[in-house]
């Protein structure tokens, strides 16, 4: 056993870092908000090209061949930029979709949120992950657009279900967990460099035990979080994977609230990058499997277990 | 990231499953509550017979993932908790293996193993909780020994030890945590008094200890003399770091048989609770990956557990009082009966916020020293 990461994965980490500082730096983010979240088709190809979505698919199909712990690893620094767009559906429609493991394609799925679709306008496909799993394209004409929570993320209303979802593909819930576990390290970085610099009183807030404590907080939620992502990516398991949500949800949420609250005022502006960070993740939070839907899994599998 | 253990760690996992379950039906029942003598015999017996199956030192030796195993597998057998010999096989024995010379691991670590010899810690003082570096119990240098005045409290175990790992003040003079010492003293030294506390929970676990003019040996010093700061850390990082993996286990199977009594109660039809314990199961499945998480770590850096202790501790405390928060309610009126293992085990879960430094004092080391913030005040 050694639960740390491999030389591969931390150069893997490494590497997609840099390519999105490059790509999708600050200056990136806020011009996709300003854009209100249309995609740049540009960057989604060139996601393509460096193996963003085919990176699980077998070297003989065109992917990397990597498994659940590298996307995790990839998924969790998409998260810390909070890179726009349907990653996780067009990830797993990668292999089964066409055009979506290479990035020509953007595929959205109406499953993912409850009667709600994210980026319809941009997408080419839309899919339903039906009860085998699989994504099967299903034909939206119309949608009509709802002012959506997250600058970043459009929505529409669907209006009647195109195929009745089965349960959450592992994957996706566990790639959606990743990202927020980006999002909760961000945060608790963001913090601890704020309250570095802010002085108040004749000394940077951060010595101010209430500021500290709540930056501690948000670090052990957040590496609570990450040891038991990590560990569901491992091992795959259903059970694992629902409680690792539910633990990246709370370290996410709770993480951006806790960094606005250390930012004071400015933590309230639209000119911070703070509010962006709540805002996905209290979407993410409801995409695929909510709080509630979680601990009910949890709950069943603790009945199971006598 | 891997999570699979060797052939070899399997191995010693199925040997060790395979002697608990011959073993642990020959064993004595445990002694009754507050029979302090028939407890340590209790504790010292079943350490005696690890040591002759050849597990006596796993706390000392082992790698530390196989000490993780071992943890695990005992836990899940039910075997005895490590009891008295807590301090020795835990705190004391680790610091001597890695601070003491040859002469004082040999006679010092064979009768911890063998469960022969008990010890307790003597750091708190009345004075000296979170602060411990301002202790004041005073050692004089006198020939070939320390002559030792002040006094200790919540020593636990204290009242059976036959050792005490004891913090002194060597140099008055010196800045705080440079006139410290580490001494090994004999609990049956002339001018050692001890006076039992009672608990919370009606326990006389731990102590006060009262220290005049008590003579110790020169020689059973651990470390150089003032430099007891820095062995102090080594001693603590082993306290934070592994010491409670096997209570994540124990946990856990509490956890089950939590719902398991719910279901049968009806409590279970309660989407409040349900989803409660639902929480709690996600909660401890995390702390053991995360106890997975810093015995790998440790493993990679030599065996001193890292910072990662501290994020543990502070989760694990705060959620073992959650889950006998759970079984209150659970066991409806039940939680106002003393004779109920839960009902006691909720009193003594309080304790998990205070001992081995408070909730407090790890939330300032991770933020001083994990996330480099400005010290507080
Ligand atoms: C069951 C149990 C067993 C124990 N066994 C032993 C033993 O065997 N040997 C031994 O030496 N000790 C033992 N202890 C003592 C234990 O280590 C201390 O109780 C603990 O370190 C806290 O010290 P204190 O009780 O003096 O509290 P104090 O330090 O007086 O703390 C009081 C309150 O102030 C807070 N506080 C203090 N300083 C700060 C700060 N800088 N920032 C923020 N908050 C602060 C604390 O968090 C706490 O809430 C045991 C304690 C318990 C409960």
């Amino acid at each position: 056993m050694d639960f740390r990461l491999s030389d591969d994965q931390r150069a893997l980490r490494r590497g997609v870092r840099e390519l999105l500082a490059g790509r999708f730096g600050r200056e990136a983010l806020r011009a996709a908000v300003d854009r209100e979240g249309g995609l740049d088709r540009k960057l989604w190809r060139e996601l393509g090209d460096a193996g963003f979505f085919a990176l699980r698919l077998p070297e003989d199909e065109g992917g990397a061949g990597l498994g659940l712990p590298e996307a995790v690893l990839v998924f969790e620094e998409v998260g810390r930029v909070l890179l726009p767009g349907p990653l996780v559906a067009t990830h797993l429609a990668a292999g089964s979709v066409p055009g979506a493991a290479d990035g020509t394609a953007v595929v959205t799925a109406a499953s993912e949120l409850p009667s709600l679709v994210q980026h319809f306008e941009d997408a080419d496909t839309v899919v339903v992950f039906a009860s085998d799993g699989v994504p099967h394209r299903v034909d939206v004409p119309e949608a009509e657009a709802v002012p959506s929570l997250d600058p970043l993320t459009p929505l529409h209303r669907l209006p009647r279900p195109p195929l009745t979802p089965g349960p959450p593909p592992g994957a996706a819930v566990l790639l959606t967990a990743a990202e927020q576990l980006g999002s909760a390290a961000r945060s608790t970085e963001e913090a601890v460099r704020h309250a570095k610099s802010r002085v108040q009183f004749g000394r940077p807030v951060g010595g101010f035990q209430a500021v500290g404590h709540l930056c501690a907080e948000m670090l052990v939620r957040t590496e609570t979080a990450r040891a038991a992502v990590y560990a569901a990516a491992v091992g795959g398991d259903l059970t694992e994977i629902a409680g690792a949500k539910l633990l990246a949800d709370e370290a996410a949420v709770r993480g951006a609230r806790d960094c606005l609250q250390v930012f004071g005022g400015m933590g309230f502006t639209w000119e911070s990058d703070v509010h962006l960070h709540l805002k996905r993740a209290l979407l993410r939070a409801r995409r695929w499997l909510t709080t509630a839907r979680a601990e009910e899994i949890q709950a069943q599998a603790l009945a199971s277990a006598f | 990231m891997d999570l699979a253990y060797t052939a070899a760690e399997e191995e010693f996992r199925a040997r060790l499953r395979d002697w608990l379950a011959g073993t642990l039906p020959t064993l004595p029942p445990p002694p009754p509550a507050g029979d302090w003598p028939a407890r340590r015999a209790h504790d010292s017996a079943w350490q005696r017979r690890l040591y002759d199956a050849g597990y006596g030192n796993v706390h000392l030796d082992a790698s530390p993932t196989l000490r993780l195993i071992f943890l695990e597998e005992t836990e899940k057998a039910g075997a005895p908790y490590v009891g008295a010999n807590f301090v020795g096989l835990l705190h004391a024995g680790p610091t001597i293996a890695a601070e003491g010379t040859p002469e004082q691991r040999e006679r010092w670590l064979g009768p911890i193993l063998r469960g022969e010899e008990i010890w307790c810690q003597g750091f708190s003082e009345p004075d000296a909780g979170s602060d411990l570096a301002s202790l004041r119990t005073k050692a004089v240098r006198d020939g070939d020994a320390y002559v030792v005045t002040g006094q200790k409290i919540w020593t636990s175990h204290a009242e059976v030890a036959d050792w005490c790992e004891l913090l002194v003040r060597t140099d008055p003079g010196a800045p705080r945590h440079r006139g410290i010492t580490w001494l090994a003293m004999r609990m049956d030294a002339p001018g050692v008094t001890v006076r039992p506390l009672r608990t919370l929970a009606g326990s006389t676990e731990f102590a006060e200890v009262f220290l005049d003019e008590v003579r110790v040996p020169a020689a059973d010093r651990v470390g150089e003399e003032n430099d007891g700061w820095r062995v102090t850390m080594v001693t603590l990082s082993f306290e934070r770091g592994t010491a409670f993996a096997g209570e994540v286990v124990a946990c856990r199977r509490t956890l089950t048989e939590v719902a398991t009594r719910a279901r049968a109660n009806g409590c279970w039809d309660d989407p409040v609770l349900r989803r409660r314990l639902g929480r709690l199961h996600a909660e401890f499945t995390a702390l053991w990956r995360l106890v997975q998480w810093n015995v790998s770590e440790a493993a990679a850096t030599g065996g001193v557990p890292g910072t990662g202790g501290s994020v543990f501790k502070l989760r694990y405390s705060q959620a073992r009082q959650e889950l006998y928060d759970a079984t209150a309610e659970v066991l409806g009126p039940g939680a106002l009966d003393l004779s109920l293992p839960w009902t006691r085990e909720r009193l003594s879960s309080l304790s998990y916020t205070i001992a081995a430094g408070t909730s407090q004092i790890q939330r300032n080391i991770l933020a001083e020293r994990v996330l480099g913030l400005p010290k507080g005040r």
